[in-house]
């Protein structure tokens, strides 16, 4: 199939495909997926200012659907999700003026530095999430030896982490307004504490790209105590307001062929609902666990970029 | 949990060919036709065409979701 917009020449099935695997995993793990749709569609030769764009239409239609099946099954805190939308803008903001400044530096500088920044937060934040739910998944298993010996009924669906101390003790921060998230259960938080989780994340976000889901996502499972449901839902229910103004602006600039994101979003809208309903059989700590290999995939595609001096986003 | 972990996996499997039957439909008859349409905003109205792709991408996403959910139930009620 012809797309006229980009000068391309790619089959509607692959984008399909792609659509769909990306659309499984945002679905279940509420990330966005740039680090994989990306490189797919710069690997069949779009160029990479039209990548960026449209991989971000694409990301409002597939949230849209992912945010609003979790918004049925009760997963997405509306209030929290307004507050981290206004943190989030303004730290996007912040990250695309640093990349500004870099370019100011030289191209092949600036690449290195986002790079290798990419590819520490990955690695990082995958070992992380890896051993704290291995974690969480051993203190469970204890408490269902010692609850079968005690002859009590463990609650094994409920959704712990082994770093709930950290989350408690950010609860106890008390700068005014102090607020109430009912849907997360969380009794009372500073609106400072979220506004500031959600500026790093849109830090990130402007500085390398994508939903930047992979920072915040796990941003409000450890240090805000959001169950991991409602992150993830929460997650994707911001995704779709900051995507929009991306979309909006990059389509501005040319930046945007609508027909690639449309027919690679066919695919991604039955895969993010495959992906969202996943999320009934498996709870907090595996879903977590499985969320380990994505920012590695993520960072080894950072390295070969780096490695072989092409570009990416 | 296993039982209805398997009906689940069913579901989405007979789904998936209905579904790729329909979408197969869509992409040759409905976006083929925009492609040269959206070729000539994109070059000569940029403004509207930043609004139209917008709304275009929001609009297949809400009408796909509600597709793709009206198939699973119409599926799961029919196999019990």
């Amino acid at each position: 199939m012809d797309f006229l917009i980009s000068h391309t020449h790619i089959s509607p099935f692959y984008l399909i495909i792609t659509g769909f695997i990306i659309g499984v995993l945002g679905g279940f793990f509420g990330v966005g997926g740039s680090f994989l749709a990306g490189p797919a569609l710069f690997g069949v030769g779009v160029p990479m200012n039209i990548v960026v764009g449209t991989d971000l239409a694409h990301i409002v239609g597939k949230s849209i659907v992912a945010a609003k099946k979790h918004r049925a099954l009760g997963n997405v805190d509306l209030k929290l999700g307004f507050i981290m939308v206004i943190g989030t803008i303004a730290g996007v903001e912040v990250g695309a003026q640093i990349i500004e400044h870099l370019k100011g530096l030289g191209r092949e500088s600036a690449d290195k530095v986002i790079g290798v920044t990419f590819v520490i937060v990955l690695i990082s934040i995958s070992g992380f999430v890896g051993w704290e739910s291995w974690q969480t998944l051993k203190m469970q298993r204890s408490q269902k030896r010692r609850a079968k010996t005690a002859s009590k009924k463990p609650k094994t669906k409920k959704d712990e982490s082994a770093f709930a101390h950290i989350a408690r003790r950010i609860h106890k921060i008390n700068i005014p307004p102090m607020i109430k998230l009912k849907a997360s259960g969380i009794q009372q938080i500073s609106v400072w504490v979220i506004l500031m989780v959600a500026f790093i994340g849109g830090v990130f976000s402007g500085f390398l790209g994508g939903g930047a889901g992979y920072i915040r996502m796990p941003a409000m499972v450890y240090l805000l105590g959001v169950p991991t449901h409602v992150a993830v839902g929460t997650d994707l229910f911001e995704v779709v307001i900051s995507a929009s103004y991306g979309t909006f602006t990059h389509a501005l600039k040319g930046n945007v062929d609508i027909m690639i994101a449309l027919v690679m979003h066919t695919g991604a809208a039955i895969g993010a609902q495959i992906g969202a309903t996943a999320t009934e059989y498996f709870h907090g700590p595996k879903i977590r666990l499985a969320f380990v290999p994505l920012p590695l995939i993520g960072a080894a595609i950072v390295i070969y970029g780096l490695l072989s001096g092409k570009s990416f986003k | 949990m296993k039982s209805k972990l398997s009906l689940a996996a069913r579901s989405f499997l007979i789904e998936l060919l209905v579904y790729s039957v329909l979408v197969g439909v869509y992409v040759l008859f409905v976006i083929g036709l925009l492609n040269t349409w959206l070729h000539g905003l994109y070059d000569h109205h940029k403004v509207f065409y930043a609004t139209i792709a917008l709304l275009l991408i929001i609009v297949q996403g809400v009408v796909l979701e509600t597709v793709t959910t009206l198939l699973l139930k119409l599926i799961r009620s029919r196999s019990g």
